[in-house]
């Protein structure tokens, strides 16, 4: 997934693997605008503010609205082409739409709700995609009887087994209060990592992006400002405005070794080296994703001995870079092609002699790396982003 | 037939029996004619933008303002056995709203209509777009869209537009004497067999009974219409 920046590269790839979008709306003041290459595989977050045209943007995929100018293609069929007068029907394009207000069908039961979009036909996916989302205790249900949580599971449901090519999700957590959302998110993400079709997945949350997503784009004002593989954007520019300085934080992939003989930790290996994090019940070689702080990183030019902090890890120095505090400077540094921060004190840096291209040792707190913090991305992810 | 068990109770005499039969026969008729036509300019009123369509409205609207005896009047003139529209339909198919009971539920059709658009474009209005397109991108063409989705929600309204408006044909007087006239057994309905009795000296008691008869159907449709929409729309909330 990239913007094409030249009409040459665009034509050299093969037009069948993509979503593409090169588009224009004027939407009242705001002007949305994009050029975009989504792969068709695995979940592309579109992030931005508020207004920034995230929502028109899959609008425009599933035909509910109309570009003034421009073309949509899914793999190789044509939605719509402003040029040779092409424009499916929302109901041509075969694209699952799960709207944030889910919009459950009120005079149908969840069954029905369920097998609306494919015929009233009752197929071995229905029973899939039932069992898949848990819907088995609530098919006999009015949506007015349901909670947030279960009315998103449904509409979920009834898009998918619509037999969609796209599925578009449309915040359908932004609805729900906290427990709902804890409630939902271990089903979106397996559900995710189970259905075959991609996922464009609009939200305005970096917690659910970092738990779902492997490739982001990021809209402002109506312009695409980045977009690619989801640990390369969140490096980026882009990202800075919604990542405070003290916030900063990368995104790693390691992949779970062994268990721990003693202590309930679990040993994750990345670019050959070890780390230690609380316990997860995957089976060894499941690519993990982790979310360090650079805060919780410091640095020992020599490999420390004794030391009670079990993650270190030696990498190199790409380069230092002050922060606007003055007081502290941003380490930054690869490992196996995969970047880590640091933050530490101007005077601590200046002590170490730390210069770009020397190897240094980090020391990551376990603890930082447990809980919410790390997830599990979905095996579609690791060929594109390994 | 409602009127028997009304007999049952109350022992009828075969005047009044076919006084109310005969309203009966035309009101529904009267209401199920309607009906297609009731919710696509309810439809059409609801959703569509178009030049002239507050002309529209107002045509619509205009038996619920105007006499009932200009309604009776210009349905003369055009639907009459000599009317523009009525020599035509009476020489090409044979149809006629001359003077017989089809004609008596043609008037009260058109002064009912209103009622019966009124509410099903409020129904309409108050359905959700978003969920027609929900549809929409679950496959459904606008056609299925409407008869799954909008149909079954605006049920509630169509419900009591259909019951407003068959209230409104039962007593429906002054355009169907003046178009169909006062024929017994073809186009004397409730309301025209009560003005005969009131206009004959010594049938006060008469007049008395059919004066119940109709406060009794009026309030039995309308408690009807209650108990309908109320039950369609409790499932919806």
């Amino acid at each position: 997934m990239k913007q094409h920046s030249s009409t040459a590269e665009a034509t050299n790839q093969p037009v069948s693997s993509f979503l593409c979008l090169k588009l224009q709306q004027q939407l009242g003041v705001l002007r949305l605008q994009a050029e975009l290459e989504l792969p068709l595989k695995g979940v592309t977050a579109i992030f931005g503010r508020s207004g920034a045209g995230k929502s028109s943007l899959i609008n425009l995929v599933a035909g509910l609205s109309r570009p003034d100018c421009g073309l949509i293609s899914l793999g190789e069929r044509i939605l719509f082409d402003s040029e040779r007068g092409i424009n499916l029907k929302p109901e041509q394009r075969r694209v699952g739409y799960v709207f944030q207000d889910a919009r459950l069908f009120p005079h149908y039961r969840v069954k029905g709700n369920l097998l609306y979009g494919c015929g009233g036909r009752l197929s071995e996916s229905f029973m899939q995609v039932v069992k898949l989302l848990g819907l088995e205790s609530l098919l006999g249900r009015f949506p007015a009887t349901l909670s947030g949580g279960e009315r998103q599971r449904v509409a979920i449901g009834r898009a998918l087994l619509s037999q969609p090519d796209i599925l578009l999700m449309d915040e359908p957590l932004a609805s729900l209060d906290l427990p709902r959302k804890q409630e939902l998110l271990p089903w979106l993400e397996q559900l995710v990592a189970q259905i075959e079709i991609p996922v464009l997945y609009v939200s305005h949350s970096l917690d659910e992006i970092v738990q779902l997503a492997d490739h982001l784009v990021v809209l402002a004002d109506g312009q695409v400002q980045a977009a690619g593989a989801l640990a390369d954007v969140w490096h980026s520019e882009a990202m800075r405005p919604w990542v405070p300085v003290q916030q900063h934080s990368v995104l790693l992939r390691a992949t779970l070794s062994h268990q721990h003989a003693d202590y309930p930790l679990s040993c994750l290996k990345l670019a050959g080296q070890s780390l230690w994090i609380q316990a997860i019940d995957r089976p060894a070689g499941t690519v993990v994703r982790l979310r360090v702080h650079a805060s919780d990183i410091s640095i020992s030019c020599e490999k420390p001995e004794k030391t009670s902090i079990r993650n270190l890890l030696k990498v190199r120095i790409e380069h230092l870079q002050p922060l606007p505090d003055q007081q502290r400077v941003v380490v930054h540094t690869r490992l196996d092609g995969q970047l880590l921060l640091a933050h530490i004190t101007r005077w601590a840096a200046d002590e170490l002699a730390l210069l770009p291209g020397a190897e240094v040792w980090l020391q990551l707190k376990c603890l930082s790396l447990a809980g919410q913090d790390w997830v599990v991305p979905h095996p579609s992810a690791n060929a594109q982003c390994g | 037939m409602p009127g028997d068990v009304l007999a049952a109770v109350w022992p009828l005499s075969a005047y009044e029996v076919e006084a109310l039969q005969l309203s009966l026969k035309v009101s529904i008729v009267a209401v199920i004619c309607s009906l297609p036509a009731g919710v696509f300019f309810g439809w059409l009123l609801a959703r569509r933008q178009f030049p002239g369509k507050t002309l529209l409205d107002g045509l619509i609207h205009l038996p619920l303002v105007l006499p009932p005896v200009v309604i009776g009047y210009l349905l003369l003139l055009l639907m009459g056995r000599r009317g523009l529209v009525g020599q035509w339909l009476d020489e090409q198919l044979g149809i006629s709203f001359s003077f017989n009971w089809q004609g008596a539920a043609l008037a009260a059709a058109v002064v009912s209509f209103p009622l019966l658009v009124r509410a099903i474009r409020q129904a309409i209005e108050a359905v959700d777009q978003k969920l027609e397109l929900a549809a929409r991108t679950l496959g459904a063409s606008p056609l299925k869209v409407f008869g799954t989705i909008t149909l079954p929600l605006i049920l509630p309204g169509i419900l009591t537009g259909a019951v407003l408006a068959f209230a409104r044909s039962l007593g429906e007087f002054g355009a169907t004497i003046t178009f169909v006239s006062n024929i017994p057994g073809e186009t004397r309905t409730l309301p025209l067999a009560m003005f005969s009795f009131i206009e004959t000296p010594g049938a006060e008691t008469q007049a008395a009974r059919l004066c119940v008869i109709a406060v009794i159907l009026a309030l039995m449709s309308l408690m009807a219409s209650e108990v309908l929409s109320h039950r369609a729309r409790k499932r919806l909330l």
